[in-house]
């Protein structure tokens, strides 16, 4: 039975691999997640199997199999459901219980460990703490992507986190030198607690705007504690699973910061560097341009290309399929249309292609922003839907802006920009944008979705 | 895996390292959402570490056999709502391909 265990784990670490792979692939990605799923149900039935071969079916076996059974069937419902401008909270939620399920193999196995090892136990209690920190983390920025739950950035809550990381480390020091007398079930109940907390504060100071960095950060930090929990077990397919999810999303996360041009510590210390003196030197007024619905549509109308650049803005106001509406009644007036895709636009990098692919947006359309950067004055127009810094050319030429140095769509190449917003506010970065006061650039005042309801109507109109 | 010393899984460990940032390293923007969803379906292995520990419990030892029960459900969730969340992100894109 062992060979057979042997031979199916080593044939699920390769689909992992394999998955993963293929998952990074556009053609090849549906057929990667069908290889990895694959993999996962061989291990997961080659272990029940290699468990309870021979041995007669007890309450603990019924348990098994029916939490296997409702699992799916919740997990098939939740992801069935969820609409995807819902998405990155559900990767996050689903990354809680994956935590949550370290959390709690760490008590279990703390009741059960008998060899008198300090090294197993250190593994042990590393590896309950991250799924901890993990599971309250996730569920913190599940809470806060659902809108849930505000941003709270104070020194108190700074001082908290490190504080408690400092205490999480200390306790199993002391108690490795008998400084401290706890058993080992008293150890792993309090930095349990102290890493369910750690994980509160660790995310509650994170801009909403960062959310995609911590979650594919705590995603990697499950898979870390995947990893631990297979060393603690012996088990060379949690560890392989662990550390390539681990590895990938650290990974991952390194670039979604490169793409917004922040460092992971500033990120995770919830603030960007904020250079006092800029903000008061520039607050002048802005000299802007106004447009009108009406000018936006016969503009659009009487162009031969036109860009759309849509941003977090639009996915906030569930415009996306009135956004695919625009663009086929342009294409219908003969106006070729395609999109700018900011590699960070959305919530989770990508999560805009998948915005507009769900709108039935034709994928040959959407067009990265290092592809057509270069000939952005071969669009006559560029809309730019709920976008801000990212197409502030303040980050390519004000060595002082806190922006400076992020890749952003040359929108100000184009022959006329406009860019809809609902008020004067700056962007995320907090940042005024340089672009307003471009010549070629005007402004419409409205919701992104009042916005291209109108446009729409007025171009129907228009004959 | 029982039986490799320690050195052998620090080995290991160091290899898969440099394998998954490997596998992923040429991954286009547009994939990140799912790369990230399936990855996040993959960690959700440690539920073989749940079965484990679950069927060492005593059948008579309630507060950790529902402690097991939780940790295995867990660990399902995350396997199979990273399975079919990735599968449902991939759709919306396969879905224009035909078109």
């Amino acid at each position: 039975m062992t060979l057979v265990l042997q031979i199916s784990y080593y044939l699920s670490m390769l689909s992992f691999i394999v998955g993963l792979k293929y998952l990074s692939s556009p053609l090849k990605a549906k057929r990667g997640n069908i290889i990895a799923a694959i993999g996962m149900i061989t291990a997961v039935l080659a272990t029940i199997f290699s468990v309870y071969l021979g041995k007669s079916l007890n309450l603990n076996f019924i348990l098994i199999i029916l939490a296997i059974l409702l699992g799916t069937i919740i997990g098939k419902r939740m992801s069935d459901r969820a609409e995807m401008t819902k998405m990155p909270q559900l990767v996050s939620y689903f990354n809680a219980m994956g935590g949550g399920c370290a959390l709690l193999l760490g008590i279990l196995e703390a009741q059960q460990i008998h060899q008198d090892s300090r090294t197993a136990e250190i593994v042990l209690l590393i590896a309950m703490m991250i799924g901890a920190s993990s599971f309250s983390g996730s569920i913190i920025a599940f809470l806060k992507l659902s809108g849930k739950q505000k941003d709270k950035k104070s020194i108190f809550v700074m001082l908290l986190s490190r504080s408690i990381l400092l205490a999480m480390i200390i306790v199993p020091v002391l108690v490795s030198f008998d400084i401290l007398n706890l058993s080992l079930l008293q150890e792993v109940a309090i930095l349990a607690c102290l890493a369910c907390f750690y994980g509160v504060v660790f995310v509650l100071p994170i801009g909403g705007a960062d959310m995609p960095v911590v979650i594919s950060l705590l995603n990697s930090f499950t898979g870390l504690a995947t990893a631990l929990a297979g060393v603690m077990f012996h088990n060379i397919i949690m560890i392989a699973g662990g550390i390539f999810v681990g590895a990938a999303g650290v990974l991952l996360t390194l670039l979604m910061c490169n793409a917004m041009n922040r460092s992971l510590l500033s990120v995770l210390a919830g603030k960007f560097k904020k250079s006092s003196s800029y903000g008061n030197s520039v607050a002048k007024e802005l000299e802007i341009q106004v447009t009108t619905i009406g000018e936006t549509a016969s503009k659009l109308a009487f162009a031969n290309k036109v860009a759309i650049i849509p941003g977090y803005g639009l996915a906030v106001a569930q415009a996306q399929h009135l956004c695919n509406q625009l663009e086929i009644i342009l294409e219908n007036r003969g106006v070729e249309v395609e999109y700018i895709i900011h590699p960070v636009a959305g919530r989770m990098p990508g999560h805009m292609n998948v915005l507009l692919a769900e709108a039935d947006v034709n994928y040959n359309k959407l067009k990265e922003m290092d592809d057509v950067n270069d000939e952005m004055n071969s669009y006559d127009v560029a809309i730019v839907l709920g976008a801000n810094d990212v197409v502030n050319p303040a980050a390519e030429q004000d060595e002082n802006s806190p922006i400076f140095g992020m890749p952003i769509i040359k929108a100000y190449n184009a022959q006329n920009v406009i860019v809809v917003k609902r008020g004067m506010s700056n962007g995320y970065a907090g940042v005024e944008n340089k672009l307003f006061e471009y010549e070629n650039c005007t402004l419409l005042f409205s919701d992104a979705k009042i916005a291209l309801a109108d446009i729409i109507n007025e171009l129907k109109s228009l004959v | 895996m029982e039986g490799f010393t320690i050195e052998a899984i620090f080995y290991f460990i160091t290899l898969c390292v440099f394998l998954g940032v490997e596998i992923i390293s040429n991954v286009p923007s547009i994939l990140h959402t799912p790369l990230m969803s399936g990855a996040n379906a993959i960690h959700g292995v440690i539920l073989v570490g749940a079965i484990i520990v679950m069927q060492r419990i005593p059948s008579d030892d309630y507060i950790n056999l529902s402690i097991g029960f939780l940790a295995v459900l867990f660990g399902t969730l995350n396997i199979s709502g990273g399975f079919f969340v990735t599968g449902r992100i991939l759709a919306m894109f396969s879905k224009k391909k035909k078109a």
